[in-house]
């Protein structure tokens, strides 16, 4: 077990766990912040697999912007932060039957693959990550069309909150 | 395997217990006598008028919509930027019209008032 | 190896003799050696940080025409360590209804957010933390666990004025990283990278001040709201909310709180002199060893930090509305042209002579300067002749 290994595994134990309790803790708040611990383990498997610019995006753009909206969200649209209902489903046994048996599917159709004993290669010296992908977003036979369209999205985005927000105006 | 993020994995643990041990040593040294007056909220010194909990203003939420517009703006020009130096011209001017679809979008928040504190 | 010219490595090299000399594993020794070194680092920080209250507070007194602290110890020098004292033996008191992990959690990740930014702040070119290179984009993501420990600590504290003081000052900080992000990207074009060390070593012939004083100035009023100081600190309104987010806290948290801002504002002094003054760099003195360059950029981080007290000292406090509006109608377009504009003339001018690429950007920012003043010229006159009818304007126009 190489040290990577040993992070990795750490590390998607927490993603883990702190996603269980996104979904089963009755606070909301207590919610959204086990979210931002998910999101940060998140980030932490970027880190280790030497991605640092999707590491340091994710922070910023998941944990800065989206979780805060999350949190705002929460306090705007409730008087009452906990949940009073039942924590389980009407019939949650049949969802957890059918979760297993795809659970199982997943895990007999991966066991063929040689994907889980490789390790990272690491990037040849003085590559320089970012700059590539500068490259990348800007030539024409790579991704600039995608580039472009990104910043009609955020547009679309932008004029559908204006709408959204500011129906009767 | 050499990565630049141990090191910073080791600040953040070493960030961690450094206030924690500052607190530790509060709680270590002073005194402890709860008394339910002092445990009341504070409000300016008197006892609290009305309930605990303030109706949010939607102006809020509005802002913190528009800056995840352009943080994912500007972080998309992260790469275009430090790739520039060696670029021709017409990459500087795909980036423009990046910038430019970006600024019409808030013009157009401006003029439709969505960025007013009413 | 030489101590003078390297002293981190060479201190490293010794260490890391002595470890294995005693037997442990290569790996495990560099492991603790790099943990020794952010022991230092964040150790020395947070001394230092203990000498900027008392700086703070003998630059408040002299703006406000007094004296400061001055009995305790030479020119009141060991007052903060009273604080210190004074801070630590105080009784904890955690209100009522408060959510305790969440109520300790906050003041923790306030002064961890800070303490973070040191990692990649380059002293001298063989003194730093770690070449990251995504230097630029790091320092907003610890912001934004920054920004996160405010909204954790007021809504905690279970105090509606905790709330609405946190509320507003979440608002202003995400509403002004956005020209802040925007002018660090032009210290990137200019540099050809994120990373704090290339940004500094880009600087060496000019600083990045002349190539682009209005972007030095914009990420200067961004940063002085990021840090949540006068005259944008609505958080510590004292005569409207109190103390804002951390009215709730006593004692050593608050003193956490307190630390963590003043740290955090020297940092952003630093990360100014870092991004635009040059760094260390200053005329070739830096060459003479790696500890004077290190004072040369302590030196100047002090400089940016006194060009916010200063201002925090001398500018009434803005109202929200105001700076709302003075952000996002006034700073984001301002930041946005100006970054258009920056990319625009470096690429024009990157293969001209060096005179005449320092003189085309000084311009550029000068022009752009002197459009944006006379823009603002026009809608002052226009709201004049709007309320006071167009007798007095040309009133005005006569003087």
């Amino acid at each position: 077990m190489t040290a990577m290994q040993i992070f990795f595994l750490i590390t998607g134990l927490v993603i883990l766990g702190s996603a269980l309790m996104v979904v089963t803790t009755r606070n909301l708040i207590h919610a959204a912040l086990w979210l931002i611990v998910t999101l940060f383990g998140v980030a932490v498997l970027y880190a280790i697999l030497n991605a640092s610019f999707l590491a340091v995006v994710q922070v910023v753009v998941y944990i800065g912007a989206i979780a805060i909206l999350f949190i705002f969200a929460v306090m705007l649209t409730r008087k009452e932060m906990r949940d009073r209902g039942p924590q389980l489903n009407t019939g949650w046994w049949l969802n957890a039957i059918i979760a297993l048996l795809t659970f199982g599917g997943l895990f007999w159709m991966l066991q063929g693959w040689n994907g889980f004993s490789k390790t990272a290669a690491d990037f040849p010296s003085g590559y320089d990550a970012v700059g590539q992908l500068g490259k990348a977003l800007i030539s024409p036979d790579a991704f600039v069309l995608p580039f472009e369209v990104a910043s009609v999205l955020l547009l679309a985005a932008l004029v559908g909150s204006v709408y959204l927000a500011f129906n009767r105006k | 395997m050499q990565n630049d993020w141990l090191y910073i994995g080791l600040f953040f643990v070493i960030g961690l217990l450094i206030p924690v041990s500052a607190l530790l040593a509060s709680w270590i040294v002073s005194p402890k006598k709860p008394n339910p007056i002092k445990q009341s909220t504070y409000e300016c010194g008197m006892e609290t008028v009305g309930e605990n909990w303030v109706q949010f203003k939607a102006q809020y939420y509005i802002f913190a919509l528009v800056f995840l517009v352009f943080d994912v703006e500007t972080v998309f020009l992260f790469p275009w930027a430090v790739s520039l130096g060696s670029l021709s011209l017409f990459a500087v001017i795909e980036g423009i019209i990046f910038i430019l679809i970006l600024i019409a979008g808030l013009v157009y928040a401006w003029r439709k008032g969505m960025l007013e504190w009413v | 190896m030489n101590f003078w010219f390297d002293p981190v490595n060479f201190i490293a090299h010794w260490l890391t003799g002595l470890f294995v000399g005693w037997g442990m594993a290569d790996w495990f020794a560099s492991l603790i050696i790099q943990l020794v070194g952010v022991f230092v680092l964040i150790s020395l920080m947070m001394v230092f940080d203990v000498f900027l209250v008392w700086v703070e507070r003998k630059v408040v007194a002299r703006f406000q025409d007094r004296l400061g602290p001055n009995r305790v110890g030479p020119f009141g020098i060991f007052q903060p360590f009273a604080d210190v004292i004074k801070l630590i033996i105080k009784e904890d008191i955690t209100p009522a209804g408060a959510d305790k992990v969440v109520y300790n959690l906050a003041p923790i990740l306030s002064l961890m957010s800070v303490l973070l930014l040191w990692a990649i702040v380059p002293l001298a070119p063989v003194i730093f933390g770690v070449d990251l290179n995504v230097g630029a984009l790091y320092i907003v993501a610890a912001g934004s666990i920054g920004t996160l420990s405010i909204i954790m600590a007021a809504w905690s504290s279970n105090n509606k004025y905790a709330l609405i003081g946190a509320f507003r000052q979440v608002a202003v900080l995400v509403s002004f990283e956005i020209p802040m992000i925007a002018t660090m990207l032009i210290p990137t074009i200019l540099a050809g990278s994120m990373g704090m060390n290339e940004i500094v070593h880009g600087q060496q012939r000019v600083w990045y001040v002349v190539l682009a004083p209005l972007a030095a100035l914009t990420f200067l009023i961004a940063a002085i709201a990021e840090l949540g100081r006068s005259p944008f600190d609505l958080n510590e309104a004292e005569s409207e909310i109190v103390a804002g987010f951390h009215i709730e806290y006593t004692g050593m948290k608050f003193g956490l709180f307190y630390a963590g801002e003043l740290l955090h504002a020297f940092t952003f002094g630093g990360f100014w002199a870092v991004l635009f003054l040059g760094g260390y760099h200053f005329f070739g003195l830096e060459n003479l060893g790696p500890l004077v360059a290190a004072v040369i950029l302590f030196a100047k981080a002090m400089f940016g930090y006194w060009i916010i007290m200063w201002v925090r000292y001398t500018v009434m406090r803005i109202r929200i509305d105001h700076m709302l509006a003075f952000n996002w109608k006034f700073l984001t377009p301002v930041a946005f042209v100006l970054l258009m504009l920056t990319a625009l003339m470096n690429t024009l001018l990157r293969n001209t002579p060096n005179v005449v690429y320092i003189l085309g950007m000084f311009l550029t920012n000068v022009l752009l300067g002197w459009i944006i003043v006379e823009i603002l010229r026009g809608f002052s006159r226009r709201e004049r002749e709007r309320t006071e009818g167009v007798a007095s304007v040309i009133a005005a126009a006569h003087h």
